[in-house]
């Protein structure tokens, strides 16, 4: 079922109802620029999906749009429904979302950041948190690895604690829907592979999927099920990753050989 | 890379942001403590058990004994504080609100030029004689708020066309561009307006000297107003400290957010510079020294800032009183002196942090 479900001819809206998000004839403009021309996609529960493409290919857009960051065109149906029409709280609790850099100024606690990711389950001015919240932000703390830190100020974190504190916030909003705008960018090696770890274990409780934005390819390929390869606004190709990240695919868009540079720079290392 | 900025905040144990009774019952007491001071101490200085008794018996409309002056205490100095202490809630208030909603530390509404927008449109209103009926320095408040609104408007449009993260750079140098364009039509009506020169040169020094309880009340009914608004979204207000953003993303409706408190802001500070001119800084070194000692959650900031705000003005206010007696300084002279130097400390701190 995963072999057809990722690019649907428009028509479909039959099946609307099993798609956890379908996005069609997606179009950005700034001005008189087309940043994202036309794009249709969906994704069921189960899957990620990475946005792969050259610099200012569009692909931040196309999330941005998608978690109603940025005026569209087209239609953006999540869970059933169209996004544009749902209140941000309500929104909020299905769809979470992981940015690269985050620059704080005050010195919140980790934990009040990761409390904040329960906003869109109580909103209102008198609504305390109550349990439910409490154990989400614990087991969220617990599994980033920010618990034994989680009452430090987070001006003192390094930039790969930062970024746990933040994914611990979206785990505590438990959305159905993760989008990631490479998340891991800044990051050293390390974190970059345990913020990934942490991800993939998250999307495989029933229910859930991720979209991603990635510049490294072959950490697309070692994560996703499914890929969205764009070029200036347009999309290449879609599919499953091993049928979308193919080495004419990628040849084309980035016009050299990429498997060959990725094989000179690997084969640095054979003795 | 972040590095640490606020020293004092870097590992807070146990810090709640619930209500705390005792807390604010304290800072209750405190305040009302500077509030008796400041009417006692003066050019006269009378005791307080006099002062005590000029109050009550005036309250309980009972004749007040002889000897105490009641015409000083009732009708000149409390009506006075009460102003001093609603204007420095507000400030402050208003200037933690904005440092939470733009994620910039120094904004204010002397900084960002809001506070000089609304003295154009009080002087506007004076010199061009708009009042309202019945209310006559209804016309001054009305035209205060609404060119505060605008100049805030103005400014934080400007400064996202130019820098869409609104950094701190570009904000203050748009709010310094502002107060120099507003202050320059201000000079031009000063210079045109003759006989009414002395009532407008008022507002560009800053005092409350001569306050009515009329002027309380309004400060009083503005501060329940927009202030209690304000307060509502301190939870929203947390999360647009931590970026725009991210508030999006966890389901805060920015646009309603800052709408709302965007108008809060500008109708208070149009009240208070309707009534008091512009008085500088307050509502920049309060919530900045508030946050060095509970930390930035606005749940508690706010309150706190509110009433550290009515002490440190009232003070400041007595400062001017006291200082150079017979003289007296205006208060907006006291607060930019301490205002600016602590301007350049939390500068420096910031600057330092990247």
């Amino acid at each position: 079922m995963s072999e057809k479900s990722l690019l649907h001819p428009v028509d479909s809206c039959m099946e609307t109802q099993e798609k956890l998000l379908d996005v069609r004839n997606l179009t950005v403009r700034y001005g008189k620029t087309t940043i994202v021309n036309n794009i249709s996609f969906d994704l069921q529960a189960g899957q990620w999906l990475m946005l792969a493409g050259p610099n200012g290919a569009g692909k931040s857009t196309i999330v941005n749009a998608v978690s109603q960051g940025t005026p569209y065109t087209g239609r953006v149906y999540f869970e059933g429904s169209d996004a544009a029409r749902r209140k941000p709280s309500d929104l909020a609790r299905s769809m979470g979302v992981l940015t690269q850099g985050h620059n704080v100024s005050y010195s919140f606690t980790v934990e009040e950041v990761v409390k904040l990711g329960r906003y869109a389950y109580s909103p209102g001015i008198f609504s305390s948190t109550d349990d439910e919240d409490e154990k989400s932000i614990h087991s969220a703390l617990e599994l980033t690895g920010m618990l034994p830190i989680s009452q430090q100020s987070v001006l003192t974190l390094s930039g790969g604690e930062l970024q746990r504190t933040f994914l611990a916030q979206v785990f505590a909003q438990n959305p159905r829907l993760l989008i990631l705008d490479e998340p891991t960018n800044h990051l050293d090696l390390v974190y970059q592979k345990q913020i990934f770890g942490l991800i993939k274990d998250w999307v495989r409780d029933s229910g859930r999927a991720v979209i991603s934005v990635v510049h490294d390819l072959s950490l697309a390929k070692a994560y996703g099920t499914h890929a969205l390869l764009i070029d200036h606004g347009n999309m290449v190709s879609s599919g499953k990753i091993d049928e979308v990240l193919t080495r004419a695919n990628l040849e084309k868009i980035y016009s050299m050989d990429v498997y060959q540079w990725m094989e000179n720079l690997l084969a640095q290392w054979q003795n | 890379m972040p590095s640490p900025s606020y020293p004092a905040g870097n590992l807070v144990k146990d810090r709640h942001e619930g209500f705390r009774i005792l807390e604010y019952t304290l800072l209750g007491i405190i305040m009302l403590a500077v509030m008796l001071l400041c009417i006692c101490a003066g050019s006269v200085s009378i005791p307080v058990g006099d002062t005590v008794t000029a109050i009550w018996n005036t309250l309980w409309g009972q004749p007040v004994p002889a000897g105490i002056s009641q015409s000083i205490i009732v009708f000149v100095r409390l009506p006075r504080v009460l102003c001093v202490a609603l204007v420095g809630a507000s400030l402050s208030l208003c200037g933690g609100a904005m440092q939470g909603l733009l994620r910039n530390p120094l904004a204010d509404g002397s900084t960002l030029g809001v506070s000089s927008g609304a003295s154009l449109g009080a002087i506007l209103a004076i010199a061009f004689g708009i009042t309202i009926p019945g209310l006559p320095i209804g016309g001054t408040v009305i035209m205060a708020m609404l060119f505060a609104f605008m100049s805030l408007v103005l400014i934080l449009s400007l400064s996202y066309r130019l820098d869409f993260s609104l950094s701190t750079n570009t904000i203050i140098l748009m709010g310094v561009i502002f107060t120099m364009f507003a202050n320059s039509i201000i000079s031009l009506i000063i210079t045109f307006s003759g006989e009414k020169l002395k009532s407008i040169m008022f507002w560009t020094m800053g005092s409350l000297a001569g306050s009515s309880y009329q002027n309380a009340l309004i400060l009083f009914i503005a501060l329940a107003v927009f202030g209690t608004l304000i307060l509502r979204f301190a939870k929203e207000l947390n999360a647009f400290a931590i970026g725009e953003d991210n508030a999006r993303h966890v389901g805060v409706n920015v646009k309603k957010v800052k709408f709302a408190v965007l108008i809060s802001v500008s109708a208070l500070i149009g009240v208070c510079v309707s009534i008091g001119g512009t008085i500088g800084f307050v509502g920049l070194v309060i919530p900045h020294m508030t946050r060095m000692i509970v930390g930035p959650n606005h749940k508690r900031l706010l309150p706190i800032s509110l009433f550290l705000g009515a002490t440190f003005l009232m003070l400041a206010d007595l400062l001017g009183r006291v200082m150079l007696n017979p003289l007296e300084l205006p208060i907006g002279v006291v607060t930019s002196f301490i205002g600016s130097i602590t301007f350049v400390i939390i500068f420096y701190q910031s600057r330092k942090a990247g």
